[in-house]
């Protein structure tokens, strides 16, 4: 990993001083990184390793699959407060994650309180039980258990 | 309309949207039956809302005045953190000072363990 990040860094400084400017600009720096990562991921496979940037597209996803669910969230709750009856069948049920370890689960646990209906109630000592309260069970027990396996996965890749 | 025009109108929606989902998950806080489906309201709307009314500052003033605020998106990103937090610490002192769960409630899965937790 730290050998890729300096080859880039080291072809955006080339890049800097082949376009010899008068000052030093950050727009031309970052033109120069941007080059310099197409030409590492191009390379990637030559250093046994990961492409080093991979990371940080994980984190980007994480974010926008974090921000849709927040925005489809709060549409759910939105509809059920204006409904001029509320008809819930609130209930907590039990999760076993796969996930481990002490950036995983608190994130998981932060994901999950803003997915369609549920709240993380509890978490056991161990750290791999959650216990979630749905708003309405029936319906979204299923949807809720897929979009947690969604979690786990994209969780998963940045954190593996 | 020039182009600044829009940006300021965009942002002033997005303040207004913010504002009215506020005001509902406010609605909600009242409307619901008990305090874990009150929590559903006050966590999730109303970090949106926040979120919103964040962005539409931040788009405002980076037009009209070219101003980057990073303080307004170190704000959304806090209210993000800190939001559930709260929540899941209310939930679950008030589950643990035994507040009753609405009568509509059909399942709960956390009585029975903490009762074996007791007994162990």
């Amino acid at each position: 990993m730290p050998a890729q990040f300096l080859i880039n860094l080291f072809i955006a400084f080339l890049w800097m001083m082949f376009v010899d400017e008068d000052e030093l600009k950050f727009s031309t720096f970052f033109t120069g990184f941007i080059v310099g990562a197409l030409i590492v991921f191009l390379m990637h496979r030559f250093f046994g390793e990961q492409f080093y940037l991979r990371r940080f597209y994980a984190v980007v996803k994480l974010v926008l699959i974090f921000n849709s669910e927040l925005i489809q969230s709060s549409i759910f709750v939105l509809k059920h407060i204006l409904s001029p009856k509320i008809h819930i069948q609130p209930g907590i049920f039990r999760y076993e994650t796969v996930l481990r370890g002490e950036w995983e689960v608190p994130a998981l646990a932060l994901l999950l309180t803003l997915t369609p209906g549920s709240v993380v109630m509890e978490v056991t000592p161990e750290g791999n039980v959650f216990y979630i309260h749905a708003m309405d069970i029936e319906q979204s027990r299923d949807d809720l258990v897929r979009s947690l396996a969604k979690f786990e996965k994209a969780i998963m890749e940045v954190t593996r | 309309m020039s182009v600044s025009g829009i940006f300021e109108f965009l942002a002033a929606l997005l303040i207004l949207i913010g504002g009215i989902i506020s005001v509902i998950s406010a609605c909600g806080m009242i409307r619901f039956p008990d305090v874990y489906s009150r929590s559903h309201a006050a966590t999730k709307s109303s970090t949106l809302a926040v979120l919103l009314t964040l962005l539409g500052a931040f788009l405002y003033l980076w037009v009209t005045e070219s101003l980057v605020s990073v303080r307004l998106l170190l704000g959304i990103l806090f209210v993000f953190l800190t939001a559930p937090v709260a929540g899941h610490l209310i939930t679950r002192a008030a589950y643990r000072s035994n507040v009753k769960l609405s009568e509509s409630t059909i399942v709960d899965e956390l009585e029975e363990a903490l009762q074996k937790n007791k007994h162990e």
